[in-house]
C-alpha cells in the first residue's frame, strides 16, 4: 500500500511489531474519534497480517506472534465491523475454499487454528468445522461448502486411523477426485500420508499455506 | 496396606535386576554399558496387548498388573515404566473429581486415551496473587478449580497475618460447611489415592522379583510448561510473553524453586533417583530462539541444576523436534541426565550432546503404528549403527514409548532388533 498516510503506516507498523496497546489505541482513535472508514482500517490490519505471515515464514515469528496477531485483529474487528455501513463489496476475491477440521477422537485445536488463521490471511476462504469431527460430518460439509481443498488435523497417534477413515469415506462418497487433501499435526510424516491416502502432509502452518498455494497454481 | 503381597527375588532375578539397573546407570555416567539398554513405556497399548478396553486398564488393578508383567516377561526391557501410576489412574482421578482431564468412561469412549483440557485455569490478572502467595493461591483458587474434592477450600481463612487471638478466632472458619465438606471428602479420596499408590508399590516389588527395575517413578514439569499447560492455557501463555512479560518471568523463576523442592521430596519418598519430565513447550516450532532463551530455558536450567545437586537424575522428554535447542540445552553438568527425544534426529542429538547426557528414544510413532516389522528392525539398526556403536549412551525406546495403536509384532521387532544389533 504505497498510498498510506503516516498515521496509517504507523498502525500497520505497530500491529506488525506486536505493539498491541499502541496499535489498539490508534485504531480505536481512528475509528471512533476520527471517523475513519472501517473497511480501510481492516485493510490496514490485513496489510499488517501479511507482514506477520512473512515474518513467520522467515522464522522471525512463531506461534506466540500468530496468536497475538489473531487477537489484535479480532479486537479491532470488534470495533470496526459494527461501523461498516455499506455492503463490503471491496473484499478481494478468495484464492480457493478450504475445509478444515480435527479428525474424530482428537480434541487438539491449536495447530488447526493457526493453519486456519494463516490460510485466511493468505487469501483463502476457510471453513473450520472444529474438533473431534465425525467422518460423516466431513462428507456432509464437503457437499455443502464445496471446498477445493480439505485439511485434516490431528495430534494423537489415533488420528492416523481417523484420517484414513475420513479419506476413505470421502472417496466412497464420490468426492475424492475433486479435492486435494492435506493432513497436518505433530506426529504426521510421509509414512502417515501414505497410510491415510492423503495428497500431502505438513507439520506447520507454512507447509499448509505452501501446499494450498501450489495446488491452486499461486506463487507461494 | 493390604495391596502389598510378598514376592521373592531369586538370586538369578537379582543378578538380572542389578545388570539392568547398571546398564542405565552406566549410560547416565557416560560409561559404556555391557549392551544397549532398552526401555519400555507402554500406556494404553497394554490394553491392546492384553485384549481389554482402555477403561478396564485404568480401573482393574490386578488385570493391569498381570498384563504389564506379561509384557515385561515377553520383551525383557531393562527399564520399564511405572505402569500403575501412569495408567491405572481411573479410581484415583474419580475420587478427587479431577477436572483437567477426560479419560475412558469420563468424557472419552472406553477405547480412547486421555485428553487433556487446555483451558485458562488461572486468569492473566491473577499473577500478582500467585506470585505473592503461591500456597494461598493453590488452596483458595487453583485447587477447587481443577478438582472437585477441593471445592469448599475457598472458604478457608486468609492465613498469612493470623496471630494471637486473631489466629485463635480464625480456627472457627474450618468448621464452615464448605471447608468441613472439603476436608471430609479429601480424607475419603485420600484412601482411594493411597490404594492406587499401594498397587504401584505392589507392582514395583512384583516386577523387581522378576528382575526388572523401574525406569523412573516421580515425575515433574518444567516451570514454563507448568504455567502454560496447567495454569494459563496454551494461548493465554503465548499472549503473556507480550502482555505480562515481567510477571511471567518472575513466576517462572519462583516456580523453578518450588518445583525443585517438591520434586526432591517426591523422588526421596519414592526412593528412586530418576525423575521423568515430559517437556511440551520447548520445540523449535513453538517460539523463537530468543524467546526460548528468555522464557523457557533459564528457569528449567535452574531446576535441572537444583535437582542434580539434590541427587536426582532428571529425564526430560523433549517432545516434537528440538533440533535448534540442542546447543542451548547442552549447558548442564555432564553425566547427570537422560535426555529423551521424540522427533529430534537422534544422530544429530548424539553429535551435539553425546558427551553430556545419556540419550533415550526414538523409533518414530508413524513407523511403529503403520510400518512393518522389517522397517522397525531397520530403524533400530540405524540408531545402533549411528548412535550406540559410535559411543552414544543410548537407551532404546519408542519416540514417546509405544504408541497405543502399535501392532504387537512391531514391538517384538523393536526388542528383537535391539538384542540382534546391540547385545
Amino acid at each position: 500500500m504505497a498510498d498510506m498516510t503516516d498515521q496509517e503506516q504507523q498502525l500497520v507498523t505497530w500491529l506488525a511489531d506486536m505493539n498491541e496497546d499502541d496499535a489498539f489505541a490508534l485504531a480505536k482513535k481512528m475509528l471512533v474519534e476520527e471517523g475513519a472508514n472501517p473497511l480501510r482500517v481492516l485493510e490496514l490490519c490485513r496489510n499488517a497480517m501479511d507482514i506477520v505471515g512473512k515474518r513467520f515464514e522467515k522464522g522471525e515469528y512463531f506461534l506466540p506472534e500468530l496468536v497475538l496477531a489473531g487477537e489484535m485483529l479480532e479486537n479491532i474487528g470488534t470495533i470496526a465491523k459494527p461501523l461498516i455501513k455499506q455492503a463490503p463489496g471491496g473484499e478481494p476475491k478468495k484464492l480457493a475454499k478450504v475445509l478444515i477440521g480435527t479428525v474424530h477422537g482428537d480434541l487438539h485445536d491449536i495447530g488447526k487454528n493457526i493453519v486456519t488463521f494463516m490460510l485466511d490471511i493468505n487469501g483463502f476462504e476457510v471453513k473450520d468445522i472444529g474438533i473431534d469431527v465425525p467422518v460423516q460430518t466431513f462428507v456432509d460439509e464437503i457437499n455443502r461448502f464445496k471446498p477445493d481443498l480439505v485439511g485434516l488435523s490431528g495430534f494423537l497417534t489415533l488420528a492416523f486411523d481417523s484420517m484414513k477413515e475420513t479419506i476413505e469415506a470421502i472417496r466412497d462418497a464420490g468426492l475424492r477426485d475433486h479435492l486435494k487433501i492435506m493432513i497436518g499435526g505433530g506426529q504426521v510424516d510421509d509414512t502417515v500420508r501414505s497410510y491415510t491416502g492423503a495428497d500431502a502432509f505438513g507439520t506447520n502452518a507454512i507447509d499448509a499455506v505452501s501446499l494450498c498455494k501450489n495446488w491452486m497454481g499461486v506463487a507461494a | 496396606m493390604n495391596t502389598l503381597q510378598t514376592y521373592v527375588q531369586t538370586p538369578d532375578a537379582k543378578t538380572a535386576y542389578d545388570a539392568r539397573w547398571q546398564r542405565v546407570m552406566d549410560c547416565v555416567a557416560l560409561k559404556q554399558p555391557d549392551r544397549m539398554p532398552t526401555a519400555f513405556m507402554a500406556t494404553f497399548w497394554l490394553a491392546k496387548y492384553g485384549g481389554i478396553s482402555y477403561r478396564q486398564l485404568m480401573y482393574d488393578y490386578e488385570k493391569t498388573k498381570e498384563i504389564a508383567e506379561r509384557a515385561l516377561l515377553e520383551f525383557e526391557p531393562d527399564s520399564p515404566a511405572p505402569t500403575m501410576l501412569a495408567i491405572a489412574t481411573g479410581n484415583a482421578l474419580e475420587a478427587i473429581g479431577y477436572k483437567q482431564l477426560q479419560w475412558p468412561g469420563h468424557g472419552t469412549r472406553d477405547d480412547q486415551p486421555y485428553q487433556y483440557l487446555d483451558r485458562e485455569y488461572m486468569k492473566a490478572d491473577e499473577y500478582d496473587d500467585f506470585l505473592f502467595d503461591p500456597t494461598g493461591f493453590y488452596l483458595q483458587k487453583y485447587l477447587p478449580r481443577v478438582a472437585a474434592v477441593f471445592e469448599g477450600l475457598e472458604e478457608l481463612p486468609y492465613l498469612p497475618g493470623l496471630h494471637y487471638f486473631r489466629l485463635v478466632a480464625a480456627v472457627r472458619l474450618f468448621a464452615k460447611p464448605g471447608v468441613r465438606a472439603a476436608l471430609e471428602n479429601l480424607m475419603k479420596a485420600a484412601e482411594t489415592v493411597d490404594a492406587w499408590a499401594g498397587h504401584h508399590a505392589d507392582f514395583t516389588r512384583r516386577i523387581a522379583a522378576k528382575g526388572f527395575p523401574m525406569s523412573y517413578v516421580a515425575t515433574a514439569v518444567s516451570p514454563y510448561d507448568l504455567l502454560a499447560d496447567y495454569f494459563r492455557g496454551a494461548t493465554g501463555m503465548m499472549k503473556d510473553l507480550y502482555r505480562n512479560k515481567d510477571k511471567l518471568l518472575a513466576m517462572l523463576d519462583k516456580a523453578a524453586t518450588f518445583l525443585v523442592r517438591q520434586t526432591l521430596a517426591s523422588s526421596k519418598a519414592f526412593g528412586h533417583p530418576i525423575v521423568f519430565i515430559p517437556i511440551h513447550w520447548a520445540p523449535d516450532a513453538f517460539m523463537s530462539d530468543a524467546q526460548f532463551k528468555t522464557f523457557w530455558w533459564p528457569s528449567f536450567r535452574k531446576m535441572l541444576i537444583g535437582l542434580i545437586e539434590g541427587g536426582v537424575i532428571p529425564m526430560p522428554l523433549w517432545e516434537a523436534d528440538c533440533t535448534k535447542r540442542l546447543a542451548t540445552i547442552r549447558d548442564i553438568p555432564p553425566g547427570k541426565c537422560i535426555y529423551w527425544f521424540e522427533r529430534t534426529d537422534m544422530v544429530k542429538a548424539f553429535e551435539v550432546l553425546g558427551d553430556v547426557v545419556a540419550l533415550r528414544g526414538n523409533i518414530s510413532p508413524s513407523l511403529m503404528t503403520t510400518g512393518t516389522p522389517a522397517q522397525v528392525d531397520a530403524a533400530v539398526k540405524h540408531l545402533v549403527d549411528n548412535v550406540f556403536n559410535k559411543g552414544g549412551k543410548l537407551i532404546l525406546d519408542g519416540a514417546f514409548g509405544i504408541p497405543d495403536e502399535t501392532p504387537v509384532e512391531n514391538v517384538r521387532a523393536m526388542f528383537t532388533a535391539a538384542r540382534k544389533y546391540a547385545g
